[in-house]
């Protein structure tokens, strides 16, 4: 297939059609609308199921129906969207239906405005609904990432039966690049014993998330937990860039990490033995990596369109064992590369406090911008 | 038990759509009733193997315990949502959603007023008993006013907490509905013509009709007060008044058919 | 001569809800005070002769416990 001129949210919707996608239910909510107009368009020409629900809220309850039948079902949203979706979302999670939920990040919190931000990694990473849940959450940095994840988050979400969340933002929604899309699959014809379809010819399935019983709820989290171990272990998944000689290295996921490497490829051309590691699975997140990095390297950066929240998993993984510096751009505003290679060369400068947090560290150095 | 031999013949026995668990809800609360007809129609029709049903969050949170077909468990009001993401799915299945006063009025008022409008090919079982039951009767949307309740403990005071909701008479107002009607469950005779009805509703679906829902005036004996024969009178004298039983909206082709 | 029946009533599931016993026409149902059912309710049955097998209460029991007989029944009842 040759590359085609697309804008992010309808290369998602694209490809999530060529990767069998047999229902959409969505609510308008910009930056991420034109994904639901491309498929109110697109699911009915091929004989899917489309419905422009009322609300975010109905919209993730369709979904939770679908998916309980067994059907590839994903709806798409962005912030405060995403957050009326949480309920639903905790109980698709607690009766173990897999789903692909797409976040087009915008600025925050609350109304907050339509233009690029980060600012719900804590919300889907960290299981943003009520209760112990773990999703797989993928993170894209550009439009062709977006479709090559589609596929996956669908396969990922039915391996494990779990949401399978796909973190992008604003600006790779809206932005169009080059991108070419996967053939057409075709739509699944055998389905898991566990759907509700009809009891026909055998005994029935009941889909709940209730279990009154303590005991037997807590067998239920132990599954779940034990099967984000099962994740964690097999599932990681990350791209590292001028790491192999680095001695220093920025973290960044999406667009801050696209941005970053930008300012890593500066960085290098000035003699700077900098790298990038950018996640591409946020969870499981790349612990053992960072780790093995935090061994030999003599600092790191974490860029981020918010204020310090993957960062609070990297300091996590690293231990303390190197200088982390923290810089964040939030409420919509992009990161540029020139003051990311600011930072870079503050964090060659050195050596950084290890005993003040890295966000009290960035919030001082705005200061004077903001 | 054993049966004892009887030579005459059976004319009535315990429906197949249920199972044999006995049911949690209280001595002669309606939702027995209630459970009974929708499993009677489902027999007499032949849907079993075909039927999801969408429980809700009430007393009736564990209806998938008492139907042996596939069931769905849906966040409390979200079910008619639910419903119409499996319909759409699958719209060769009967979908039924069993949700009461506070899912389907209060909560979830949104989603069925959605669903109705959209016209989605799916069966609405409402169960209006005037009060919150599963969390220990306080107000509801249907409660009456004056009425006491555990929120509105010197009766409900219309000024202060408004006046109570007519769903039937609210959702015939959407063109995509097709069979709104209300009943009751009080006597033998309406407890005959609520079957009708919900019989009546699920040829609506059936027959690609559209949206149908019956909404069934119920007892709730324990937070009433009440031993269930004077539930019975209470319903009949205090909420038909209010809550009259009527045909609201009746798809052309339905009012046609005999069940 | 009136049509006989009988009903049996299934005492796992009888909760004593009296509701069949106010709906019999023939006032034949009543609870039985010197037993309980294993829930602890006291359950329905047949107290005297008269039974018609009109299965009305079989149409108002909430636990769908009644099994309804009638001798030259051809039909179902039209519950």
């Amino acid at each position: 297939m040759a590359k085609q001129l697309w804008k992010g949210n309808e290369a998602v919707a694209e490809a999530a059609v060529r990767a069998g996608l047999q229902a959409y239910f969505g609510y308008p909510i910009t930056p991420q609308t034109e994904t639901l107009e491309y498929l109110s368009k697109r699911m009915p020409e091929l004989g899917r199921a489309f419905v422009q629900a009322e609300s975010e809220l109905g919209a993730i309850n369709m979904v939770y129906g679908a998916a309980c039948t067994g059907a590839r079902v994903m709806t798409s949203s962005s912030s405060p969207g995403i957050s009326l979706m949480m309920e639903g979302l905790s109980y698709i999670a607690g009766t173990e239906v897999p789903m692909v939920l797409v976040d087009v990040v915008r600025g925050g919190p609350g109304l907050g405005n339509i233009a690029p931000s980060q600012g719900d990694y804590n919300q889907i990473v960290h299981g943003g609904g009520h209760g112990d849940y773990f999703p797989i959450v993928l993170a894209p940095a550009s439009v062709q990432e977006s479709v090559d994840m589609m596929a996956l988050a669908f396969d990922l979400a039915e391996k494990y039966r779990s949401i399978c969340a796909v973190l992008t933002d604003g600006s790779i929604g809206q932005m169009m690049e080059p991108a070419e899309l996967p053939p057409m699959m075709p739509v699944r014809t055998t389905y898991p014993d566990w759907c509700a379809t009809g009891a026909m010819g055998r005994e029935r399935n009941i889909l709940s998330s209730i279990q009154l019983d303590p005991p037997m709820e807590e067998v239920v989290n132990f599954r779940l937990a034990r099967r984000n171990q099962e994740i964690q272990a097999k599932e990681v998944r990350f791209k590292e860039y001028y790491l192999d000689d680095a001695e220093f290295a920025v973290i960044g996921f999406g667009s801050a990490g696209r941005v970053a490497m930008t300012a890593v490829r500066a960085a290098r051309a000035e003699g700077i033995k900098v790298g990038l590691l950018r996640p591409i699975t946020l969870s499981p997140f790349p612990v053992k990596e960072l780790e093995e990095l935090s061994k030999r390297l003599k600092g790191m950066l974490v860029v981020e369109m918010n204020s310090g929240q993957m960062l609070e998993d990297v300091l996590l993984a690293t231990r303390f064992r190197v200088p982390v510096e923290f810089y964040g751009r939030m409420g919509g505003m992009m990161p540029l590369p020139d003051e990311v290679l600011a930072e870079i060369h503050e964090l060659v400068k050195g050596p950084a406090q290890l005993d003040v947090h890295p966000r009290d560290r960035w919030l001082k150095r705005m200061e004077a911008m903001v | 038990m054993a049966i004892p031999q009887i030579d005459m013949e059976m004319v009535y026995e315990r429906p197949e759509a249920l199972t044999d668990t006995a049911t949690h809800y209280c001595p002669g609360c309606t939702h027995g009733i209630a459970h009974r007809l929708v499993a009677e129609v489902i027999d007499e029709m032949g849907v079993r193997e075909r039927t999801i049903g969408v429980a809700s969050v009430g007393c009736a949170v564990f209806a998938y315990n008492y139907f042996d077909f596939d069931w769905v468990q849906a966040p409390h009001g979200r079910a008619p949502a639910m419903a119409t993401g499996i319909k759409r799915v699958l719209p060769d299945r009967v979908v039924l959603t069993y949700q009461g006063d506070g899912d389907m009025a209060s909560i979830g008022m949104g989603e069925i007023v959605h669903a109705a409008a959209r016209g989605e090919n799916i069966t609405v079982i409402f169960i209006n008993n005037a009060n919150y039951g599963m969390t220990g009767g306080q107000m509801a949307p249907t409660t009456l006013p004056g009425m006491k309740t555990t929120t509105s403990p010197n009766g409900r005071d219309v000024e202060q907490m408004g006046y109570p909701v007519r769903a039937a008479e609210l959702l015939s107002t959407l063109d995509g509905a097709s069979y709104i009607v209300r009943r009751s469950l009080h006597d033998p005779k309406n407890i005959r013509l609520a079957k009708k009805a919900i019989r009546t509703a699920f040829e609506t679906q059936v027959r690609g009709l559209g949206f149908s829902m019956v909404e069934l005036l119920s007892t709730c004996p324990t937070n009433w007060g009440m031993t269930p024969p004077e539930a019975m009178k209470w319903l009949e004298e205090k909420m038909i008044p209010y809550f009259p039983l009527k045909d609201f909206k009746v798809h052309p082709v339905l009012a046609e058919i005999k069940v | 001569m009136p049509v006989k029946g009988t009903i049996v009533v299934d005492e796992h599931l009888c909760k004593g809800c009296e509701l069949c016993v106010g709906a019999c026409p023939q006032n034949v149902i009543a609870l039985a005070m010197d037993r309980l059912t294993p829930k602890g309710y006291h359950p329905a049955f047949l107290i005297a002769e008269g039974c018609t097998g009109c299965a009305v209460c079989a149409l108002v029991c909430p636990e769908a416990a009644i099994t309804v007989y009638r001798e030259g029944a051809r039909v179902k009842a039209a519950v």
